[in-house]
């Protein structure tokens, strides 16, 4: 039987449609442990293909009969050769392209609205990473907030619904990616938004993302209002788009809150994190749409893939907005927090400027799942 | 750097996963038990499945070294002897016993008879190197009248040079059980 390549977007589509999926993953057991493809009705085994050279016949009555079963490792190499070996004993079998590789870098479009006069809002959801961006289009311009290193992803995409990029925003200083933000706006001219406070040690040029600034893309159609919500970092903003969409960055998600440890100053930032979370959305509308910048847990997706929820069911819901006790707040944001994202100081210095690293290490300091959130 | 002297070389630079573990597996086969081999790669995720594989089958991963992108990678080929054979030095001495003694004499002299590879990625400080393969005819530099400690990873080597240097006239010689595989003293190397 011929083994037959499986596309991340296909293996995205499985997620959001909640499909049975069987993953044979075939990376050592410590990559596996550490970050898998996860979806709700997913299954999995774990055997490095280094324990595979010899043979399959181990592992045939571990796969289940009448499931499609995906083969995954880091890159694809070492899934086809487990593939082949699948197919010679006559099991029908997948294999992911590109491996976690592509599957850390695939970025699945969700549109989440209509804006007004025919804009459109779209979330672009990383799967493989808890990331999640977003592009706003209105008559010919578009807006993206917490791009991905996958700079070409938005080009294109833009270019597809034929608007110019005028303005790229970071809420803050990103800590567990990359940001492709100004990669974006050399690459279209747009004007690059970043907070000063999170700014203080970069090294280039861009335009003071501050609370109350208003940007309106394509002419006066649609409007970006900021709000500045430290806590996360120091710097972190947040943005309401039409008085509809809540964009929380890192400070609020929809199971678990923003953490406040990543730049070292957790002691510090632990009053303004309250004080963003209880304050400054508190007095928002409960009917805003909040727009996270992560998700941890693939149970946070909507049916349509899409990571959303009213601002008034998360007061309700959402734990870390209902610590009434301050002091048990600063406690839990501050003590027993899981382990800090896989190269988070040198993904920081990145974002600053300062360093460059090549595609590769870009892809190596971005490896393994997100981490920046307290439940 | 220190010298690591390595018994094979496989260069399995430019090769992506599964080629430099598929290579590696079928050159171990052709090494002699206890003898080492030099790994070179660059794929990155090579570090950390050569490790798992090594764990898995028995082999033991040394260490690696990165020099200008190029991954050096160090494994040793299981030895039947170390895990078969009886210890037979009549003195011996813990790890944990030895540790405290190092403190307080400094003439002791602590003798490393692993392969240089497998020193260099981490001995006891000060501890003087010779390969069991080399010691036979490099005892001589060695001090008669000093108390020698002889260790390596598991105890069986070591023994083995115990016995070797009590007959070559050396009276003063302790074997180190179980060695450096459960040392929790200060280490040093790469």
């Amino acid at each position: 039987m011929a083994i037959r390549p499986m596309k991340a977007s296909e293996v995205a589509k499985q997620v959001f449609n909640k499909a049975e999926l069987f993953i044979l993953d075939v990376r050592n057991e410590d990559d596996f442990q550490d970050w898998k493809i996860e979806g709700s009705n997913f299954s999995y085994l774990n055997i490095p293909y280094f324990e595979l050279l010899d043979g399959v016949d181990e592992i045939l009555e571990k796969l289940p009969a009448g499931k499609d079963i995906l083969v995954v490792c880091a890159k694809e190499g070492s899934s086809i050769m487990v593939a082949d070996m699948l197919s010679e004993k006559g099991i029908d079998v997948s294999y992911l392209e590109g491996g976690m590789k592509a599957w850390s870098e695939h970025l699945e479009p969700v549109k989440l609205g209509n804006l007004t006069d025919g804009g459109e809002l779209y979330q672009f959801v990383r799967l493989g990473k808890g990331c999640l961006s977003y592009m706003a289009i209105s008559n010919g311009e578009a807006a993206v907030i917490d791009a991905t290193r996958m700079t070409d992803i938005y080009l294109k995409f833009a270019e597809s619904k034929d608007a110019k990029i005028k303005h790229v925003f970071d809420t803050h200083l990103h800590a567990d990616h990359i940001s492709g933000g100004r990669l974006i706006a050399e690459a279209t001219g747009a004007a690059y938004w970043l907070p000063p406070k999170d700014a203080e040690e970069v090294t280039f040029a861009y335009n003071r993302l501050e609370d109350g600034n208003e940007v309106t893309i394509g002419g006066t159609s649609m409007n970006i209002h900021s709000l500045y919500s430290p806590g996360h970092t120091i710097g972190s903003t947040s943005f309401v788009i039409e008085d509809s969409y809540l964009l929380t960055g890192d400070i609020l998600f929809i199971d678990s809150i923003g953490r406040p440890d990543l730049a070292g100053l957790a002691e510090d930032w632990v009053g303004d994190l309250r004080e963003s979370l209880y304050n400054r959305y508190k007095n928002l509308s409960n009917e805003l749409i909040v727009l996270p910048a992560h998700f941890m847990m693939i149970d946070e997706l909507n049916n349509d893939g899409s990571v959303a929820e009213k601002l008034g069911v998360l007061f309700e819901k959402n734990h870390g907005l209902n610590i009434e006790n301050e002091a048990e707040f600063r406690k839990i944001v501050t003590e027993n927090l899981p382990p800090q994202p896989n190269a988070f100081k040198e993904i920081r210095e990145t974002n600053m400027g300062k360093i460059t690293p090549d595609e590769v290490t870009q892809r190596e300091m971005e490896i393994g799942p997100n981490r920046c959130a307290v439940r | 750097m220190e010298n690591i002297n390595v018994n094979q070389r496989l260069d399995a630079k430019g090769l992506a996963c599964p080629m430099p573990i598929v290579k590696t597996k079928k050159a171990m086969k052709e090494l002699e038990s206890g003898h080492i081999i030099e790994i070179l790669a660059t794929d990155k995720g090579s570090k950390a499945d050569l490790k798992a594989w090594a764990n898995s089958s028995g082999h033991q991963y040394l260490g690696t070294i990165e020099e200008s992108g190029v991954l050096k990678h160090y494994l040793r080929k299981s030895s039947n002897v170390e895990t078969k054979n009886e210890n037979k030095h009549p003195h011996t001495i813990s790890n944990e016993e030895l540790i405290p003694l190092l403190e307080k004499n400094n003439q002791a002299v602590v003798l490393d008879v692993r392969e240089s590879a497998e020193y260099a990625f981490g001995h006891i400080p000060g501890a003087v190197s010779i390969p069991m393969g080399e010691l036979e005819k490099n005892c001589g530099n060695l001090n008669k009248e000093a108390e020698i400690y002889v260790i390596c990873r598991t105890g069986s080597r070591s023994d083995l040079a115990a016995q070797m240097l009590t007959k070559n006239g050396f009276e003063k010689v302790v074997n180190v059980v179980p060695g450096m595989s459960e040392w929790t003293g200060k280490v040093e190397g790469i």
